[in-house]
C-alpha cells in the first residue's frame, strides 16, 4: 500500500468549468450538425438519427470497460490508489451509458422491428456488461476496507473485462447456429461525417465526466484516510 | 524473548501481524531472517510461527485430524501427531471433535500445532488468556524449549506475570510507537519510518 | 520437492473440505434436495405439455445446477471462517493457489455429485430420450460445471467475506458465467435432441476454451483475493 497522495482541498479551477463548457458546447454542435445535414433515411426515416447518439454510446461503454482494465491492471501493478480511483469513475460513467445504449437501441427496435428486444449480439453484450458492471459497483460498496476494496475490484475489474469479448462471441454463435438473421445496419457515407463527429463528441464527453467523478473520488478517497489516521490516533505527536 | 507492553489499540497486536505477514505495513519495511516480509512472505511463513486468540481449528474434524491437516500444510506430514497430543493433555480427547472442546482445550490444541511447527520465531498475541496455570507452564516450557535451540520470540501481553521468568527484555507500545527514551518510530504510515531492532539473540527482527 | 509439497496440500484441503461438509449436519442432501426442487419449479413454470418440456430440459437442468451450486461455493468458505480458520490457512507456508486448487477440487467433486442426482431425476421429469451416447453427454456436463465450480469458487472467496454474501455472490457470478451457461446449455441441447453432431461440437469447443481462460484468470487472480 503507498501512502495516500493527499489531493489539495482547492475548489476546481475555472479551466475546468471551461473545458467542460467547451465539451458540451462540441458536442451539442455536432449533434445538431448530424441531426440536420443528414437526410432521411430511406426505410426508417428520421428514426435512423438515432444512430447518431446509439452508435457513440456503444462506443463509449467499451472504451470505459477499457478504462476499467487498464486502471485496475496498473493498481494491482503499482499498488497506487489513484488508478483504483479512475477504474470505479469509469466503471460508473460505463454503466450509465450501458443504460442509455439499452433505451436507445430499444427506442429504434420498436418501430423497426415491432419489438422492444431481439436479443442480438450487441444489445445483449450491452445488456450484460451493464450487469458485470453493476456487480463490479455493488462489490466496492459491499467492502470497507480500502485496500481490500482495491484489490477486490481490480481482479473482479480484470476479469469481467475478459469476459465481455466472450459474452459477444458466444452471443453471435447462438444467433448463428439458431440461424437467426443478423440485422444489417449498414451506413450509407452521407451519414459517415456525423457519425464520426459525434463520435469525438461523446469521447470527449465522456472523458469529462470519468475526470469529474474521479476528481469527487479523490476526495472521497482523502477523507477516509483521515478518518482512518484519527482512529488509529496517529495524529498526535 | 521479548515482550510487547501496551494499552489496547496501541498497534502492538498490528504489529504482530505484520511480522506474520498477514497484514501489510503502509510503510517501512520488515525483514525476519533476511527475509523482506512483503516480498519473501513464503520464506518468512517458514520460519514464523503465529499464535492468536484465534484459534483457527475445523469444528467438525477431531484433534488428531486438525493437527493431521496442519502437520500436511505446514510441509511435515510425517510429524509426531501423538507425542504433540500427548504434551498437551489432549490424548484422551484426540478423536472428539473440536466443537465440544473448551476455550482452553482449544487453545492448547493450537499450541499442539505450534509445537509440532518448531518455528525459529514464536509471534504470541496474548498467548495467556484462557489458559490455566497447567496451560500456562506448557506454554512457558515450549517457550524456553525453542529459546535454548536457538530461536526465538515475540510475545504481546497485557499482564507481565503469567511470563515470568520467561522474557529477556520486554517493550513498551504506546500510540503505535516504542515508547522508551530512545525512541524509534514505529508509526503505521508515518513520515520517517526508522528501523527498530528487537535484539532477540541470533535472530533478527529489523 | 515443493511442488510435491503443493500437491499434498491440495489433497489435504481436497480431504478436509469433503470430510468437514459430510459431517456437518445433511450439507449435500439439502442441497441435492434443492436442485431437484428447482426442477420441479421449472417442470411448472414450462410444462405440462410434454414437447415443451422436452426442448427446455437443457435449460431447466442446468439453471438447476447453478442455483443449487451457489449455496455449496459460500459454504465452502464459510468453514473457514467459522474458527478463523482462513487466517491459519494463510499461515502456512505454501502456494496460495494450491489453496484455490483444493476448494476447487473438493467444489467439482460435490457439484458432480449433486449433478448426477438432479439429471437423473431431471430426466424423468422433462420426459428427456437419453442418447446412446450418455458417456459424451457427461463429458459435456463436466466441463460445464468446470466452468461453473472455478468462477464460483473464486468469487465466493471474497463475497463470503463482504457485508450481503447472500446476493453479492449471485450478482457476481452470474453475468460472468453467461459464456459458460450459453455453451453448456446449448451444447447438452443439442446433444439431446439428437441434432446435427456439428452443432454440440463446435459449442464443446467453445466450452473447453473458456474453461481454459477462466481456469487461467482465475488462477492467476485468486492470490490477489484471498490475502487482503
Amino acid at each position: 500500500m503507498s501512502p495516500a497522495p493527499t489531493p489539495s482541498f482547492e475548489p476546481p479551477r475555472p479551466l475546468h468549468a471551461a473545458f467542460g463548457w467547451l465539451v458540451f458546447g462540441f458536442f451539442i454542435f455536432t449533434q445538431a450538425y448530424a441531426v440536420l445535414t443528414s437526410p432521411a433515411d430511406a426505410m426508417m426515416g428520421h428514426l435512423q438519427k438515432i444512430m447518431y447518439v446509439h452508435v457513440p454510446s456503444a462506443w463509449v461503454e467499451f472504451a470505459a470497460v477499457g478504462v476499467v482494465l487498464f486502471g485496475s491492471l496498473y493498481f494491482l501493478w503499482k499498488e497506487d490508489e489513484r488508478a483504483d480511483l479512475l477504474a470505479a469513475s469509469s466503471a460508473e460513467v460505463g454503466a450509465v451509458f450501458c443504460g442509455l445504449t439499452l433505451v436507445q437501441g430499444m427506442i429504434w427496435g420498436r418501430p423497426t422491428w415491432g419489438v422492444w428486444w431481439t436479443w442480438d449480439a450487441r444489445l445483449t453484450s450491452t445488456l450484460v456488461l451493464f450487469l458485470i458492471l453493476v456487480g463490479y459497483l455493488a462489490l466496492r460498496s459491499f467492502v470497507e476496507d480500502p485496500h481490500r476494496r482495491g484489490q477486490w475490484s481490480a481482479v473482479v475489474g480484470i476479469i469481467g473485462a475478459i469476459n465481455v469479448p466472450i459474452v459477444w462471441m458466444s452471443v453471435k454463435w447462438w444467433r448463428t447456429m439458431h440461424q437467426i438473421q443478423s440485422n444489417p445496419r449498414s451506413l450509407s457515407p452521407e451519414y459517415l461525417r456525423g457519425l464520426l463527429l459525434n463520435l469525438a463528441a461523446f469521447t470527449l464527453l465522456t472523458a469529462w465526466f470519468i475526470w469529474r467523478r474521479y476528481e469527487a473520488a479523490r476526495y472521497e478517497r482523502a477523507a477516509e484516510h483521515v478518518s482512518q489516521a484519527a482512529a488509529l490516533g496517529g495524529i498526535d505527536g | 524473548m521479548v515482550g510487547l507492553l501496551g494499552h489496547n489499540g496501541c498497534g502492538k497486536s498490528t504489529f504482530l501481524r505484520i511480522v506474520a505477514t498477514l497484514l501489510k505495513a503502509s510503510a517501512g519495511d520488515c525483514f525476519v531472517y533476511g527475509a523482506n516480509v512483503k516480498s519473501d512472505g513464503d520464506v518468512v511463513r517458514h520460519h514464523v510461527g503465529f499464535f492468536s486468540h484465534v484459534p483457527g481449528l475445523y469444528d467438525d474434524l477431531s484433534a488428531r485430524e486438525n493437527l493431521a491437516f496442519a502437520a500436511t500444510m505446514l510441509g511435515f506430514p510425517e510429524a509426531d501427531i501423538d507425542a504433540a497430543l500427548e504434551r498437551v493433555g489432549l490424548t484422551h480427547v484426540a478423536h472428539e471433535r473440536v466443537r465440544g472442546f473448551s476455550a482452553g482445550m482449544q487453545r492448547r490444541l493450537s499450541l499442539a500445532r505450534l509445537i509440532l511447527q518448531r518455528p525459529r520465531l514464536l509471534l504470541l498475541d496474548e498467548p495467556y488468556n484462557n489458559l490455566d496455570v497447567a496451560g500456562i507452564a506448557l506454554m512457558n516450557g515450549f517457550i524456553r524449549e525453542l529459546n535454548a535451540a536457538g530461536g526465538a520470540a515475540v510475545v504481546v501481553l497485557h499482564d507481565l506475570v503469567p511470563a515470568q521468568g520467561v522474557l529477556d527484555r520486554t517493550v513498551t507500545i504506546r500510540d503505535g510507537r516504542v515508547h522508551t527514551p530512545t525512541a524509534a518510530d514505529l508509526r503505521h504510515g508515518g513520515d520517517s519510518p526508522q528501523a527498530i531492532t528487537l535484539p532477540v539473540g541470533a535472530a533478527g527482527i529489523s | 520437492m515443493a511442488f510435491r509439497d503443493d500437491v499434498r496440500r491440495i489433497r489435504a484441503i481436497v480431504w478436509k473440505d469433503l470430510t468437514t461438509e459430510r459431517r456437518s449436519k445433511a450439507g449435500f442432501s439439502a442441497v441435492a434436495a434443492l436442485g431437484v426442487t428447482i426442477l420441479v419449479l421449472f417442470g411448472l413454470a414450462l410444462g405440462p405439455d410434454g414437447k415443451a418440456l422436452q426442448s427446455a430440459a437443457a435449460g431447466a437442468l442446468w439453471l438447476a445446477i447453478l442455483f443449487a451450486s451457489v449455496l455449496a461455493f459460500n459454504r465452502s468458505y464459510q468453514v473457514e471462517l467459522d474458527g478463523g480458520a482462513l487466517e491459519a490457512l494463510l499461515l502456512y507456508p505454501g502456494s496460495r493457489w494450491a489453496i484455490f486448487a483444493g476448494k476447487l477440487i473438493a467444489n467439482l467433486l460435490f457439484v458432480l455429485a449433486m449433478l448426477v442426482i438432479v439429471v437423473a431425476v431431471g430426466i424423468v421429469l422433462f420426459a428427456v430420450r437419453v442418447p446412446a451416447e450418455w458417456a459424451a453427454l457427461l463429458g459435456i456436463m463436466m466441463l460445464g460445471v468446470v466452468g461453473i465450480v472455478s468462477l464460483g469458487t473464486f468469487y465466493a472467496a471474497m463475497s463470503s467475506r463482504s457485508r450481503a454474501r447472500e446476493v453479492l455472490l449471485p450478482l457476481l457470478l452470474y453475468p460472468m458465467l453467461i459464456p459458460v451457461l450459453l455453451a453448456s446449455m446449448e451444447a447438452t441441447k443439442a446433444f439431446l435432441l439428437g441434432d446435427l453432431l456439428n452443432a454440440s461440437g463446435a459449442w464443446v469447443q467453445m466450452l473447453s476454451l473458456f474453461d481454459v481462460i477462466f481456469l487461467v484468470a482465475t488462477f492467476l487472480g485468486f492470490e490477489y483475493v484471498i490475502e487482503v
